[in-house]
């Protein structure tokens, strides 16, 4: 138990409430505040994305284009070169940060990720396959999806006979990732050195040349899964206190949960088969969110938000940070999401939460 | 079944993976009881209470709420009527009293009923009759242990059953806040009519606040009745395996287990040397 703190406990904003007749929603402001400043920053950070690059471009020249009035060439490269990489940021980060943010409320466990459950990793070693077998870029996305499906299938095939517990599917999935990283680490000794080198920047996380090939399936993916993993929200913050008292309170646990897993499972291969693993994305987005809206429990929808940004701010910082040498995405990702980690155990170590 | 209860158990085997647990078990909860189970370690009583509570399902025989197949009913109408207070559950970090509490609506909400004047009433007051009143927007992880034992218990209120079954409520708790906690309980088993089920270690506890008791060992109900009747000490010597003498607890008039003293300490106080 944590000491007593000598300040004043801070008291959490209440919920606002709509009600007409019976219906009735209820939200924070806060998050409200958080959803809308990550989409005004969304949009920002898109504009200046767009403008940037060999053939600069002025925010009123892109705004200029988005709605139709640009010239041939400036409809070229928005239309075909920036937008959908833009588009496909956005898609990769909400569906990190949604995959993370399920992921950690259904393990109970803020190591809950992706990438620590090993379907990252997954993905991955199902890429490598391709690269080895010499095949093209969209068998390359599709084996990736599909290794990142097969890992969720094995973690719930060796974890989930048990109930799918949070420490065991921890556990594994690190087994999992130990596993997959030596495959990965063989299988890249075993492919061509051209084809190495184009598999290493993939396995780094890259958003280059992506276009709407990438950005399309992944959008898809976004709008079939939304929707069952925002109707489960609510069954999942009950779950987070615990599979006997979410049993009482009348949610179906296991149901939801493989429901949920394989959700989470889908949005993480799909954003891996679009633009590589990218790193800490997932793990870091709902934690930034959550603290971000001082909200406990799911916070999907901040999370997505947070993700979106997150990750479009770090391809920005990727093309713009070095001038004249554009970094793969995952590297910034890599570097700041993991210092975010080591500074929030640092922290979360002295509040002796961890 | 009796006729005036709604709740048990018929030819319950009760069993983890391969470790039985029980065998033909068949219980059942009168009506409008305060009903304590009390047993032994590993003597089956909190995994009766699980299935009970359906979070355990029998491989054999049946748990009946209202005479129909507790397995059979809706999740959700179960969830209406049948409340429990699991041994362990887990506070979100960070979430706070008010916002735990109202996460015991559930069964009463939807997608577009998130929060209704009823929920906020309930929540209102189950805070109130279990005393967090004042706590509401402070956080869980802050309170003591009999703080948050009362803020789980009002979020049990707050599902608003019938029927509410509480494993182990007082472990983990100093004496005076396990009388707290007892003495809740009692309140709402009088005063609001409610049905409730407890596993207690305490056989002092039990035979002060149960209006209906259920001794077991080995799988096996032993004897079950009215405490003054049941218990005795041949029957806590069968139970427990503990010589002891019964006196008549001097504040309530219920049967007060006095262990026997081992041997060379019956004699009066020993001089300070």
């Amino acid at each position: 138990m944590s000491r007593a703190r000598a300040t004043a406990a801070p008291t959490r904003p209440p919920a606002r409430v709509v009600r007409i007749g019976t219906r009735s929603v209820r939200w924070r402001g806060r998050s409200l505040v958080v959803g809308l400043g990550a989409t005004a920053l969304a949009v920002v950070l898109g504009v200046l994305a767009i403008g940037g690059g060999d053939y600069p471009m002025s925010p009123t020249d892109v705004l200029r284009t988005l709605t139709g009035g640009g010239s041939a060439a400036e409809d070229f490269i928005v239309g075909e070169l920036r937008l959908p990489r833009l588009v496909t940021a956005l898609a990769v980060g909400a569906a990190l940060a949604l995959s993370g943010a399920v992921l950690q409320s259904l393990v109970r466990n803020p190591l809950g990720s992706p990438d620590v459950l090993g379907v990252t990793q997954g993905a991955a070693t199902g890429a490598l396959i391709v690269v080895v077998a010499g095949g093209g870029t969209l068998l390359l996305s599709g084996a990736a999806l599909l290794g990142g499906l097969a890992t969720g299938l094995l973690l719930w095939a060796v974890a989930g006979r048990h109930g799918l517990h949070g420490y065991r599917l921890v556990l594994v999935g690190i087994g999992t990732t130990a596993i997959l990283t030596g495959v990965n680490g063989w299988l890249l000794t075993r492919a061509p050195l051209m084809d190495a080198a184009r598999a290493v920047l993939w396995l780094t996380g890259s958003l280059d040349g992506r276009g709407w090939a990438q950005a399309v399936p992944l959008l898809g993916l976004l709008a079939l899964l939304t929707p069952v993993v925002v109707g489960t929200a609510r069954a999942l913050s009950v779950i987070e206190l615990g599979d006997d008292t979410a049993t009482a309170l009348g949610v179906p646990v296991s149901l939801v949960r493989q429901l949920l897993l394989g959700a989470a499972v889908l949005l993480a291969a799909g954003a891996a088969a679009a633009a590589g693993p990218v790193s800490f994305v997932a793990l870091v987005a709902p934690h930034l969110a959550r603290r971000l809206t001082r909200v406990p429990g799911p916070n999907l929808a901040a999370a997505a938000a947070t993700g979106a940004v997150l990750l479009l701010a770090a391809d920005l910082a990727a093309q713009r940070a070095i001038d004249g040498h554009q970094l793969p995405v995952g590297v910034v990702t890599g570097l700041v999401g993991g210092a975010y980690l080591v500074w929030l155990l640092a922290a979360q170590g002295r509040a002796a939460r961890i | 079944m009796t006729e005036d209860s709604r709740l048990g158990g018929v030819g319950l085997t009760l069993a983890y993976e391969r470790r039985v647990v029980a065998r033909d078990l068949s219980v059942a909860v009168p009506d409008r009881s305060f009903t304590v189970v009390i047993g032994p370690n590993a003597c089956g009583k909190s995994t009766l209470l699980r299935a009970l509570a359906r979070t355990l399902r029998p491989t054999a025989g049946t748990v009946l709420l209202d005479g129909r197949d507790i397995h059979s009913l809706r999740s959700r109408e179960v969830a209406r009527t049948l409340g429990l207070l699991p041994q362990s559950s887990v506070a979100p970090e960070g979430i706070t009293v008010a916002d735990l509490v109202a996460r015991g609506r559930y069964p009463h909400q939807g997608l577009l009923r998130q929060w209704s004047t009823q929920d906020e009433q309930v929540v209102t007051a189950s805070m109130a009759a279990t005393g967090v009143g004042e706590l509401a927007h402070r956080p869980v992880d802050e309170l003591s242990g009999g703080q948050r034992q009362r803020v789980w218990i009002a979020m049990a209120l707050a599902q608003q059953t019938s029927l509410l079954l509480l494993d182990e409520p007082t472990t983990y708790l100093d004496v005076a806040h396990q009388i707290e906690v007892l003495d809740l309980c009692a309140r709402l088993h009088e005063e609001q009519g409610r049905t409730l089920v407890a596993v207690l270690h305490d056989l002092h506890h039990a035979a002060r606040y149960a209006t209906h008791l259920i001794a077991m060992r080995d799988g096996r109900v032993v004897a079950q009745g009215d405490p003054r009747e049941v218990v005795t000490a041949a029957l806590v010597e069968e139970v427990f395996g503990l010589p002891c003498r019964i006196v008549e607890d001097p504040e309530t008039g219920t049967p007060l287990v006095v262990p026997r003293a081992r041997r060379g300490r019956q004699s009066g106080p020993v001089a300070a040397g």
